[in-house]
C-alpha cells in the first residue's frame, strides 16, 4: 500500500455518497424528473385517510405469511394416517391437506405463529376494507370523479371475501368442510344450472377429490393476483385523481393542502406499516385463532355446534338463518323447486353488490349533480345519505348478529328461537329506525353549528341582568349585526364549540409522551374576562330576550 | 311373619332324604300354599298405600337406601311424588331411571330444581355426593335402572384419546361443540359446557341421557368407548391452548369480536396518534 492510494481512499467523502449515487442512477435511467413529481406529491392529512392503508398493509402481511405457509402446505385430498406431534390425533385417518396444516401448526418451526398471523391479517384486511368503505361513503368521497374507484373498492371487498373463504376451506378440518358443504348447497340451489355448476366445481358429488387443489390455486394465485392488480389501479387512481380533503381555511375544490410524499408521508406510511404488522404479530402470538386440531379432520358426518364462518361471511350465514323455509315449487314437467336458501345466499349478495356499485350514479342523478368534487362533506351536512348509510349498517349488523345467534343464545342464556325471531323482526325494524334516528341526529348537529354561528360560543359565564333574570354570555365568532347575531354563513366546516378553541385558554401542550414544544403563554391574562366586548351590554340584553 | 321363610328354607334341604309320603306331600302343599299366601299378604301390607309398614321397609332397603328415602321424603317428594311415581306438571316418575341418573342430577346440583324452566341448570349441589348416592340407592331399590361403576375408579384411565376424539366429534360435538364448551339447542335448552364435568358425571350422562341428551347405552357406546371419550374430554380440559389465549374455544365469533375490539381499536388509536403528530 502506497501512501498515495490511502490518500485517495480518504478523499472519498461519505456525505457526498447519496448525491453521487443518485447522480449515477439518473445518468443511467433518467428518473429524476418523474421521481421529483412523485416525491413532491402532496397528500392531505387526517386520521381517517389512513384506514385504507390498514387494508394495504395487512395485505402485504398476508402475502409475506402466506408465502411461508405455501412452502409447507399440500392441498391434496389423498388419505393418510397422521403420525405427527399432536397426540390426540395420532393414528387418525385424514387428508394430506389437513395433515400438512397440522404439521405447520406443530412441527414446522414458527409455523403456528405464521398461520395465526395469516388468519388475523385476513380478518384485519376485511375489517379495514369495511371501515375504509364507511369513511368513503359517509364523507361523499365516492362522488364524481371517483365513482370507478368506489366500484373497485367494492370489488376488492367481494374478492377478499372469496379469498378468505377459499383460505378458510383449505386446511380441510371439520369446520372448513362444513363451510364447503354449505357452499355446495348454495351452488346447488341455483335454478336450472345448480347441479351442473356444483358437480363441475367439485369435480363430482360432494366432497369428491378436486375441490381443495382448485381452491388452492384460486387462493394463492388467481384471486390474490386480481386483488393486487386492483390495489395498484385503486392507488394509481388516488394519485391521478388526487386525494380528497376536508373543507377548511385555504382548502378549495381546486387545490390539495397536506404534506409531501417525501419525506413526510413516506416516513409516516413506513412507520404505520410497522405498527400494523406489529399488531398482527401480537395477535398471532397471543390470541389463538382457528384451532384446527380441535375441529378434527373433515368427515361428512361431523358437524359441530357453533360452526360459524369468519366474521366477513357471517352476514350471509345470518341471512340464511333468518330466511323462513319458503321453497317455491313449480309444477313443470316432473316438478321443479327453487329452495329457500337461494334467496339469502345468492340473490341478497347480488343485490348487495349491484346497488352499492350504482349508488354514486343514483345519488348524482337524484341531486342533479354533475360537478367534480374534491372537498369532503361532513356526514351531518348530508343527512339523507348518512341516514341511508346507517340504515345499511343496521341491516348488515342484524345479519351478522343473526349469524352468531346460537353463540349469543348460549352466552346470554336466551332461547335460540327467541334470537332467531329477534333477527327476523329486527331486519325489518332496525333499518328504518336507524334511518330516522340518524337523520334527526344530523339535523340536530347542523342546528347546533348554526346556533353557534349566530349566537356565538357558550362561555359558561352566567350573568344576572338588572331585572333579576339570568343568562349565559356567548362569545360571537364574528362582529355581530344590529340584533347581536353573528354574520357568518354556514359553510359545512367544523365550528368551534369551546372557548379554548378560540384561544381563551392556552392550547394543550403538544406531545404524546412528553412536551415537544414550550407551552404558549395565554393570550389573555387570567384576570381579564375571556369574553371580547363585541356586543354592547344593551344588545346583550336584547339577545337574551330573544333567546328565551 | 318369621316362621314361613324358615319353612321355605328347610324344605329344600329335606327333599333329597327320600321319596315323600302322601301325607307329607299334602302337608307340604298346604304349608307352601300358606307360606305363599303369607308372603303375598305381607308384601301387600308392606306396599299398600295407607298402611304403616316401616318395619317391613327396613328389610327391603339397604341402610344407604333407607337414608336416601329420608332425604327423598324431605326434598324430592313434592315434585316426584310419595313413591317416586311422579306428579303431573311437576316432575316425572323416577321408577326405572336408576341410581346413575340420580347421582348425575343431584350431584351436579340440577336437582332439586329452583324453578320449572326449559331445563335444569348446573348449580351448587344441595346434597353431598354421598347423600346423592343414598338417594340413588333408594331410587335403584324402587325400580332398578342404569348404575354407575363403584366410586373411586378413574373412568378415563387407559382410554385411547385419539379414538375418543373421533367418537366425540361424531357423537358429542354436534351439541357440546368441538371445544366441549357447550351450545344452544331449541326453545331455551342448551348443551352444557363439559369444562367442569367429572368423569362420573360424563359417564352417568352418557348412560342416562339427561334432559335433551340421547341415551348412549352400552350397545351404542361400549364401556371401553365411553372410557375413550372421557379420556378425550379430560385431555381437552387439561390441554393448554398452544396458540395463546383460546378465546373460549368458541370459534370465529369471538375471533371476529377480537379483530374489531382489539386489533382495529389499537390501530385506529395509532392513526389518531400519527395524525395528531403533524
Amino acid at each position: 500500500m502506497t501512501p498515495a492510494k490511502t490518500n485517495r481512499r480518504r478523499r472519498l467523502d461519505l456525505a457526498k455518497v447519496p448525491e453521487a449515487t443518485a447522480q449515477g442512477i439518473d445518468e443511467r435511467f433518467q428518473v429524476a424528473t418523474p421521481l421529483r413529481r412523485v416525491f413532491n406529491k402532496v397528500f392531505p392529512d387526517h386520521w381517517s385517510f389512513m384506514l385504507g392503508e390498514i387494508a394495504l398493509y395487512s395485505f402485504i402481511t398476508l402475502l409475506l405469511t402466506g408465502t411461508f405457509l405455501a412452502l409447507f402446505f399440500d392441498p391434496s385430498m389423498a388419505e393418510t394416517t397422521y403420525d405427527g406431534s399432536y397426540a390426540p390425533l395420532r393414528g387418525i385417518e385424514m387428508s394430506k391437506a389437513y395433515e400438512t396444516s397440522l404439521n405447520i401448526s406443530f412441527d414446522v418451526r414458527g409455523g403456528l405463529i405464521m398461520r395465526q398471523m395469516h388468519h388475523w391479517a385476513a380478518l384485519l384486511f376485511m375489517a379495514a376494507i369495511v371501515i375504509h368503505m364507511f369513511r368513503i361513503f359517509f364523507t361523499g368521497a365516492f362522488r364524481k370523479p371517483r365513482e370507478l374507484n368506489w366500484i373497485i373498492g367494492l370489488s376488492l371487498f367481494w374478492l377478499g371475501l372469496t379469498e378468505g373463504f377459499a383460505g378458510y376451506s383449505l386446511p380441510d378440518d371439520a369446520l372448513s368442510g362444513t363451510g364447503l358443504r354449505i357452499a355446495d348447497a348454495i351452488v346447488l340451489s341455483i335454478p336450472l344450472v345448480g347441479s351442473w355448476v356444483a358437480t363441475s366445481l367439485f369435480g363430482g358429488e360432494f366432497p369428491a377429490t378436486e375441490i381443495l387443489p382448485r381452491l388452492y390455486i384460486l387462493h394463492v394465485f388467481l384471486v390474490p393476483g386480481i386483488i393486487l392488480a386492483l390495489i395498484v389501479v385503486h392507488i394509481g387512481l388516488v394519485v391521478k385523481q388526487k386525494h380528497t380533503q376536508w373543507p377548511g381555511p385555504g382548502r378549495t375544490n381546486h387545490n390539495v393542502v397536506g404534506i409531501r410524499m417525501f419525506p413526510g408521508f413516506a416516513a409516516k406510511g413506513g412507520g404505520f406499516f410497522m405498527i400494523v404488522f406489529g399488531v398482527i404479530a401480537l395477535l398471532g402470538g397471543l390470541l389463538q385463532i382457528n384451532p384446527i386440531w380441535l375441529f378434527g379432520p373433515y368427515k361428512t358426518a361431523v358437524v359441530s355446534a357453533g360452526s360459524q364462518p369468519d366474521w366477513y361471511v357471517m352476514f350471509l350465514d345470518g341471512s340464511t338463518r333468518l330466511m323462513p323455509a319458503w321453497d317455491i315449487h313449480i309444477p313443470l314437467g316432473d316438478g321443479y323447486t327453487i329452495p329457500a336458501i337461494f334467496w339469502p345466499t345468492l340473490v341478497l349478495p347480488g343485490l348487495l353488490t349491484v346497488l352499492p356499485m350504482l349508488y354514486p350514479f343514483i345519488e348524482a342523478r337524484l341531486r342533479r349533480d354533475k360537478q367534480a368534487h374534491h372537498l369532503l362533506q361532513r356526514p351531518r351536512d348530508v343527512p339523507a345519505r348518512t341516514a341511508l348509510g346507517a340504515m345499511a349498517i343496521g341491516f348488515y349488523l342484524v345479519l351478522v348478529l343473526s349469524g352468531a345467534n346460537d353463540v349469543i343464545a348460549e352466552a346470554f342464556d336466551i332461547s335460540l328461537n327467541a334470537t332467531t325471531w329477534a333477527g327476523r323482526i329486527g331486519i325489518l325494524l332496525v333499518p328504518p329506525i336507524a334511518y330516522y334516528l340518524t337523520y334527526r341526529i344530523c339535523l340536530g348537529l347542523q342546528q347546533h353549528d348554526r346556533e353557534v354561528l349566530v349566537h356565538g360560543v357558550e362561555t359558561g359565564i352566567i350573568r344576572r341582568l338588572p331585572d333579576g333574570r339570568f343568562m349565559e354570555v356567548h362569545q360571537p365568532l364574528a362582529p355581530a349585526d344590529a340584533h347581536g347575531h353573528g354574520a357568518l354563513d354556514y359553510a359545512g366546516a367544523p365550528v368551534p364549540k369551546k372557548m379554548n378553541r378560540l384561544g381563551a385558554i392556552a392550547p394543550a401542550v403538544r406531545g404524546f409522551f412528553f412536551p415537544i414544544e414550550k407551552p404558549a403563554t395565554p393570550a389573555l391574562p387570567p384576570a381579564a374576562t375571556p369574553v371580547s366586548p363585541a356586543v354592547p351590554p344593551q344588545q346583550l340584553e336584547d339577545a337574551g330576550t330573544q333567546q328565551h | 311373619m318369621t316362621a314361613p321363610p324358615e319353612r321355605r328354607k328347610r324344605s329344600p334341604l329335606r327333599r333329597p332324604a327320600g321319596p315323600p309320603g302322601k301325607l307329607r306331600r299334602r302337608i307340604g302343599t298346604t304349608a307352601r300354599l300358606l307360606a305363599a299366601l303369607i308372603v303375598v299378604g305381607g308384601l301387600y301390607t308392606a306396599f299398600s298405600p295407607g298402611m304403616q309398614a316401616t318395619a317391613d321397609d327396613e328389610v327391603v332397603l339397604s341402610p344407604a337406601a333407607a337414608e336416601g328415602k329420608q332425604l327423598f321424603e324431605t326434598s324430592c317428594i313434592s315434585c316426584h311424588g310419595r313413591n317416586a311415581q311422579g306428579v303431573p306438571d311437576r316432575g316425572p316418575s323416577l321408577i326405572g331411571v336408576g341410581s346413575a341418573a340420580v347421582e348425575f342430577q343431584v350431584g351436579t346440583g340440577r336437582m332439586p330444581l329452583t324453578s320449572q324452566g326449559a331445563q335444569a341448570e348446573r348449580k351448587t349441589p344441595q346434597f353431598t355426593l354421598d347423600q346423592a348416592r343414598q338417594i340413588g340407592a333408594y331410587i335403584q331399590a324402587l325400580g332398578d335402572g342404569p348404575e354407575l361403576p363403584l366410586p373411586g375408579e378413574d373412568l378415563g384411565k387407559g382410554g385411547d384419546v385419539a379414538h375418543g376424539g373421533e367418537l366425540f366429534r361424531v357423537n358429542c360435538s354436534s351439541c357440546h361443540a368441538f371445544g366441549a364448551g357447550g351450545g344452544a339447542l331449541s326453545s331455551g335448552k342448551s348443551a352444557p359446557t363439559l369444562e367442569e364435568s367429572t368423569d362420573r358425571e360424563i359417564y352417568a350422562a352418557m348412560l342416562t341421557g339427561p334432559s335433551s341428551m340421547p341415551v348412549f347405552g352400552d350397545n351404542q357406546l361400549t364401556p371401553d368407548e365411553k372410557r375413550d371419550i372421557i379420556a378425550y374430554i379430560q385431555n381437552l380440559q387439561t390441554d393448554p391452548d398452544p396458540g395463546g389465549w383460546g378465546l373460549g374455544r368458541v370459534g370465529p365469533v369471538p375471533e371476529g369480536l377480537a379483530i374489531f375490539l382489539i386489533g382495529m381499536v389499537a390501530i385506529v388509536f395509532t392513526t389518531l396518534w400519527i395524525a395528531g403528530k403533524s
